[in-house]
Formats: structure tokens, sequence, C-alpha cells
């Protein structure tokens, strides 16, 4: 039995076959609108995420399956004081196949070791995200064809933000990859990222200024840069706008550069953006719902 | 100097880092043990300056030699059949290692999930890095239980 806990779980061999099946989802849907009938998705949600919960049942939904679950752990046993361990053990009864989500690190994959059905990372405190980087990575190769070769910018808060290191370690494993992290100084990407780059030959810069490299770019994606990480307001003022992506930086980038991001957007990509055909980052969350029915048939063995 | 006479039958970790014998002592589970052990502190050594000794006369499949790799690969580890050294184990960093440290990310499951065992797993054999399995958080030598 196979769970999902971390986006390397998967080999780059696995992550093809896997991205293969949810394109042949998006192109025909009716195909696959009957795969999981009789099946029942269970979302385990110890904390609030309405994005992540909804994709993976609107997922389990089109596939035909069934969901149950519960959205906060108010709502749960865990409120009565109930182990993540025994939790699992009777959601294997009632379920096939579950999504966790839970504000300590490391609870899914406990999840995992006591669970009778796959168990998938939904998110785990500040650790993993794993169908987020696969939303990423199908929209990259969907949208551009392949996942080799790339100039990816990574704007915003790099040093707090899980995505962003995530999709980091998602990346290096294709070839000709190259990372421009462009952050203020105070949420620079952390040094054990910057090691690793340098141990695996991986060419990166860290730039300050969003505009300077702009013509470079293959990809940006964008994230939060927010107030609360900077020690002293005028350090924000001064640096916010740096990180916001509006019209006129869209005016340096190349004819074919996509804009990413995890959503939710605030006010880091201004609106008028939206309408731009790079914007990519509304298709993404189209593509997060593709990968999680290609990963819940995969992991219910329901994929050949 | 101090004389500790010779064990027939038994082990000595020598090259045990000054000061560290008593922790050892802990974490191998020899208070546990009905049997002679002697703790020797400070002794003179020409390649260390000064280490610590532990002498145990009682079987050597006794011992949890993963949790003392895990504490100091360095030990030496000289196995005593009547009163000779009989074989000298070289240590080799465990894989994992369960219930010998702590996790002290308060982030982690291990935090709140009862009876979770600790478990650190290897992550960086040439620099030596533990990592818990849940949390990834890397190991601070304060952690110990």
């Amino acid at each position: 039995m196979r769970h999902l806990m971390n986006p390397l779980d998967f080999s780059v061999e696995e992550l093809d076959r896997l991205f293969d099946l949810a394109n042949k989802i998006e192109k025909n849907p009716a195909e696959y609108a009957h795969v999981c009938d009789g099946k029942i998705l269970a979302t385990c949600f110890y904390e609030p995420s309405t994005r992540t919960r909804l994709s993976f049942e609107s997922a389990m939904t089109k596939l035909g399956g069934r969901v149950i679950g519960f959205a906060d752990a108010n709502s749960s046993s865990a409120a009565k004081g109930e182990s993540v361990s025994d939790t699992i053990r009777v959601i294997s009864c009632y379920a096939d196949i579950c999504a966790m989500r839970h504000p300590k690190e490391g609870a899914p994959m406990v999840a995992s070791e006591k669970s009778r059905i796959p168990v998938i990372n939904a998110g785990d405190g500040g650790h993993y995200h794993p169908t987020q980087t696969l939303t990423d990575l199908l929209t990259i190769r969907s949208l551009k064809g392949h996942l080799d070769g790339f100039t990816i910018g990574l704007c915003g808060d790099l040093k707090f933000g899980r995505t962003v290191h995530s999709l980091i370690n998602a990346l290096v494993r294709y070839p000709g990859t190259k990372f421009i992290f462009i952050s203020p100084e105070e949420l620079k990407v952390p040094d054990y990222i910057t090691e690793m780059l340098r141990e695996k030959n991986v060419p990166y810069e860290e730039v300050i200024r969003l505009e300077n490299v702009m013509p470079q770019l293959d990809m940006l994606y964008m994230t939060r840069v927010q107030k609360e990480r900077f020690f002293n307001e005028e350090d924000y003022v001064r640096l916010k706008d740096f990180y916001v992506l509006d019209t006129a930086k869209m005016e340096l980038a190349r004819e074919d550069m996509l804009v990413l991001h995890p959503l939710p957007r605030v006010n880091e990509i201004s609106v008028e953006v939206d309408d731009d055909p790079r914007a990519a980052y509304f298709r993404q969350a189209q593509y997060g719902v593709y990968v999680r029915m290609a990963l819940i048939m995969t992991l219910l063995g329901l994929a050949s | 100097m101090l004389n500790v006479g010779k064990i027939e039958e038994g082990f000595v970790l020598d090259h045990i880092k000054a000061g560290k014998s008593l922790s050892i002592y802990e974490h191998l589970g020899l208070d546990k043990l009905d049997c002679t052990v002697a703790i020797i502190k400070n002794a003179r050594s020409e390649k260390m300056g000064k280490k610590d000794i532990l002498k145990v006369e009682c079987d050597i499949n006794t011992l949890d030699l993963d949790v003392l790799a895990f504490i100091d690969h360095n030990i030496t580890v000289n196995v005593i059949k009547a009163g000779e050294i009989v074989q000298k184990k070289e240590l080799v960093l465990p894989q994992q290692i369960k219930n010998v440290i702590k996790c002290h990310n308060p982030r982690c499951i291990t935090s709140i999930e009862q009876e979770l065992p600790h478990i650190f797993v290897l992550a960086d054999p040439a620099k030596e890095v533990y990592r818990c399995k849940y949390c990834e958080e890397k190991y601070r030598e304060n952690a110990i239980f």
C-alpha cells in the first residue's frame, strides 16, 4: 500500500505517469466519471483549509466516489482527546482512502503507520504540502510541455514558505533548472536550501528587486510577503512594493513567461495582471483537481 | 595512580570523552544490571589528554552497540574473555535510534501523540546528522532523554 507524505515520495518516472494520467483526465473527464464508484474518501482536516479540502472533495466526486470527513479539529474526536493513531484505525473501517491535514508536523505519517488505507498528507504544519507541489509541477508541465531546463524566479517570503521549499526540492531533480530567488534580506531562502543547491551544482542567484530579473524568467512563482514577518513597519513599507506584481513589471517579462501562485492571493499580484494570458494561477487551481484525481486513482490502484 | 583490577569476562569501553561515562552508564541501562561496573573518570590518555573508561563484567550481548555508537562512535569496545582482550568491536552509526533522544520541536506530532516512540533517522552519515522521523527536525545535543 502506498501513501503520499513528501513530494519526493514519487520518482521522476512515477510523477510522469501521474501527470500523464492527470492530462488524460483533463482531456476526457467523462471517461473517468465512474472509476471510483463505490469508493469513499475521508477528508480528516484537523485545521481549516477550505481550498485544499474542496479540491480533494471535488476530485473524488468527479471520479464518481463519495466523501466523508471533518473540517476542523473541534468537530472531530480529537476534541475529546483521541490520538491520530486511533482516529485513522477507525477511519480505515469507514473509507477507502484518507486525505489528512494536521497542524502538527508528521501527523499524517503517524496515521500512515497505523492505517489500512492509503493516506495522503494534505499539509502538516509548516512541514510538507505534497499535493500543492504536484499541482505546481503539473501546471508547469501541462502549460510548457516539460519540466527541465527552466529559469524559475521565486518571489516573496522564501524563508517560511513551505510551498517554495517543496517546489525547489522537486525541481532540482530536473536537469537544466536555474533558480532566481527574489526576496528581502529578512525573508531569504534558508541556508540548508542554498547548501543543497551548491552540493548538487544547481545554479541560483539571490536578488532583492524583481524588476531586475524579470526578462530572464521562464516562470515566476509569487508568494505573499506578510507584514508580521518584518521587525519594523518602516522596512515593510519600504520593501512591500518590490514584491507586488503589476502590469508595469509584467511588461519586462518574456511573452511566454508563466506567473504561478499557490493562492490565496492578497495584494502581491495586482488584479490587473489576472487578464494577462501569462497569469496561470487560476488554471493552477484547476490542475490541482486533476492531479488529486490522478493521485486518488493511483493510490487506490485504479490507474492502469 | 588509581588502580582498577582486570575483569575476567565482559567488556571495556575505552576512549570515552572525559566526563561522558555516567551518561553512557545510564543510556546502556547498566544501572539495571546486577554485575560489577567500574567507572573511571578523567584517566590520563596520550591521545585525548584525559578520558573516561567503563569496565563491565557481563555478557557482551547485553550491550546495545547502536546506542553507544550514536553517543560516540569513537569509543573503543574491547571484549574480554578469560582476562584477555579477544575482540575489538568497531562502532557504526546506527540507521535509526528509538527512544534515546527526544524531539524537542513543539510543532512535532510527538509532542502531543501519546506513547509515540521518538525515532531519529540518520540523515547525513558524513556530517552525523540525525533527524526526527516525523518532523525531520535536526537533533541537537541537549535533547538526550
